[in-house]
């Protein structure tokens, strides 16, 4: 085990995949020369060339939409995009074309390519470089959809990314880029797609935190524990497709309560899909409405006293948690 | 434009049979459209044929070939039997695929046909893509992007261009100017009307071929494949045409007049190359009725094909949405499982996903 940040992990799941495979290539803004917005690509460039780092215009549609093309013709492309707000630009490409050409052309090619980008606010960059979208890409069917908390999940995640033959949209955090993690030494350590890992274990209630909120749901369980003797089971799905809604059902049959936090919006968000799914499934088993924790219904707002209450604190998931205690 | 020579006879009436055989499917995929066999958008090529057959012949086999919603003539030059194409068409499981992509979607891997796309522009930076691997892989495959002229007003359009001037890759984007961005005309949606300049200033120097001339376009491709492939750097070819249908089936031509449509179709590029075959001896009017009923047959044989094959399983719905490894976890889609999602129909099957 080491301890490094997220964001360090994630630059060596790629060095590490770049290293095994001559089909993989990395494609983004000022990944290179600059060495990545957020340093995620630190000496890729120094250390595999231009021919493997490539700085890109900022084009992010035609970015995407070669990485396309590449993938079909048997390449491994990795595109960064700098924030989940720009991946909008590439949608056609993301949903339109990656997603759809295996299916539409009858299963004759496949698209294995690797679509990365951070989400998240806390930064204070307003409403167009703060947002929360996992939901939007779980929608559709066709892509993969990661959303790694710790620094062990970002790099194993990121590696099983690169591996797969389908298309993945890889959602990183902002804030979790600094945050120092232990990490299994071992190149071929990789986090397969499709299984929830359980942060803490639980009797009372589980909470399912999603990307970033999977850590504020954790301390948030502390504090559960230690000030309302209330035991969270804390589970983070860590890919969205597959998901692993068998090990959610295990543990809402267990606790009874289910409380699901996230930063994306309220409506058509994760927290609503999954509390569909999990009572169809196990409606029986419920003691209490599944709550949900959001982002508020808002575009991210740029003062920092109204950003920090549109999205999910600490306080946020143990008052939703409570609330599952009521009219007992 | 007509100076150059024929090529050998054999190729020149190979040349002839191919537009023929799409023009043939053509009449017939709009017939079987009129009669419901075929759903949709369809999107015909009459009046395009020399552009496409021209471009494809110019091409090796290992070259890639992309295109639009409108490329049943560009698979089937390319070689794809025309029975596949239209099976597709009908939405059965014998077409090119199996059912899933329709008229607009056309793709032939084996035979590096790497699609039609439904998006206007969306296969440019895709294209672009293949460029990038031929560069990676140090192969000497080229790539053939072909677009309408209302592509040519898209974001993708100036991004692609950029790129591939800037990285060096080996792709003739071909802007086919059939005049009409639907129905909108070119002067009416794009300020500089003549289209092979608008990659200049990006870096991509554009040439012209004479898209009613099977001749010409084969030259003029074959220039760019040779720029492509041998300078490394990206072309833009404009293709002079013409439509002589509708955008599609469902278009009242309201934007044209008939007799601009008159004063194109007597540049009819199969009558015309016809009348030349005929002219410089390499076929008889006898042989060129022949041929043109071997395409005819060709044609209603690929609609007997279509009519025979089955329609898709049911079952096979979720088919290809993902590559499944051998140890799947979790759930990608929400199947059956999801008790109460509910669907028109109970799909049954196996392996859903």
């Amino acid at each position: 085990m080491a301890t490094m940040r997220y964001r360090e992990a994630l630059n060596q799941a790629l060095r590490e995949e770049m290293t095994r495979d001559e089909r993989v290539f990395l494609m983004g803004e000022d990944i290179g020369v600059f060495n990545g917005a957020y340093k995620v690509t630190n000496g890729l460039l120094d250390e595999f060339g231009e021919r493997r780092v490539r700085d890109t215009p900022i084009s992010e549609n035609t970015i995407v939409g070669m990485g396309v093309g590449a993938a079909m013709l048997g390449l491994r492309p990795v595109v960064e995009l700098m924030t989940i707000n720009f991946s909008l630009l590439a949608l056609d490409q993301i949903v339109n074309h990656a997603s759809h050409i295996r299916y539409m052309f009858g299963g004759q090619v496949s698209v294995p390519l690797v679509v990365r980008m951070p989400q998240g606010a806390g930064h204070q960059l307003g409403p167009t470089h703060s947002h929360s979208w996992e939901a939007l890409y779980l929608h559709v069917p066709g892509l993969l959809v990661a959303v790694p908390s710790t620094a062990a999940d970002a790099k194993g995640l990121l590696k099983a990314a690169i591996r797969d033959e389908n298309p993945v949209v890889f959602i990183e955090h902002e804030y979790l880029y600094g945050q120092r993690g232990e990490v299994p030494d071992g190149e071929d350590v990789v986090v397969p797609f499709g299984r929830a890992a359980i942060r803490r274990e639980g009797t009372d209630v589980t909470i399912v935190g999603i990307s970033r909120m999977a850590v504020t749901a954790e301390k948030a369980a502390a504090l559960l524990s230690e000030q309302h003797e209330v035991e969270a089971e804390v589970i983070d799905p860590r890919t969205l497709r597959p998901l692993d809604l068998d090990t959610i059902l295990a543990s809402v049959r267990k606790t009874n309560r289910c409380v699901i936090v996230e930063e994306g919006w309220p409506h058509g968000g994760v927290g609503a899909n999954l509390a569909a799914l999990i009572q169809e499934q196990a409606f029986d088993d419920l003691d209490a409405p599944i709550g949900r924790v959001t982002g508020a219904d808002v575009p991210m707002p740029y003062a920092k006293n109204l950003e920090q209450i549109a999205f999910p604190h600490e306080p946020d998931v143990v008052d939703a948690v409570l609330a599952t205690f009521r009219d007992m | 434009m007509a100076d150059h020579p024929l090529p050998e006879p054999d190729v020149a009436r190979e040349w002839f049979e191919a537009m023929l055989l799409i023009r043939h499917f053509e009449e017939r995929a709009g017939e079987q459209y009129a009669r419901a066999k075929v759903g949709g958008f369809l999107h015909l090529a009459i009046g395009e044929e020399a552009s496409m057959v021209g471009t494809v012949r110019a091409m090796r086999d290992t070259d890639y070939l992309i295109s639009t919603y409108r490329s049943h003539g560009q698979t089937i030059a390319r070689g794809t039997p025309p029975g596949k194409v239209m099976a597709e068409l009908f939405g059965r499981v014998d077409g090119l695929c199996h059912g899933r992509g329709g008229s607009m979607h056309m793709f032939d891997l084996p035979r590096r046909f790497m699609g039609g796309y439904g998006i206007v522009g969306g296969n440019l930076p895709i294209a672009a893509g293949f460029g990038l691997a031929a560069d990676y892989l140090g192969n000497e495959d080229a790539t053939v992007c072909q677009f309408g002229d209302g592509a040519s007003n898209q974001g993708t359009f100036g991004e692609t261009m950029n790129l591939a001037a800037l990285w060096s890759l080996p792709v003739v984007f071909m802007v086919t100017n059939n005049r009409f961005g639907m129905g909108t005309a070119l002067e009416r949606h794009s300020a500089v009307t003549d289209l092979q300049v608008k990659g200049e200033g990006y870096g991509v120097p554009g040439m012209e071929c004479d898209g009613m001339d099977v001749v010409d376009t084969f030259h003029v491709t074959t220039e760019a494949l040779r720029i492509a492939r041998e300078e490394r750097r990206p072309v833009l070819v404009e293709a002079m045409t013409y439509r002589f249908r509708g955008h599609s089936m469902a278009d009242p031509e309201e934007y044209r007049t008939k007799d601009e449509v008159e004063e194109w179709r007597k540049r009819d590029p199969i009558i015309t190359f016809g009348d030349r075959l005929v002219a410089e001896g390499v076929i008889t009017e006898d042989e060129r009725a022949e041929l043109d009923a071997t395409a005819q047959q060709a044609a209603d044989d690929a609609v007997a094909f279509a009519d025979a094959s089955p329609v898709p399983e049911p079952g096979s719905l979720y088919d290809d949405v993902y590559v499944l490894g051998g140890q799947v976890h979790g759930w990608y889609s929400v199947d059956e499982r999801g008790a109460g999602v509910r669907r028109g129909e109970d799909i049954g099957g196996e392996g859903h996903r």
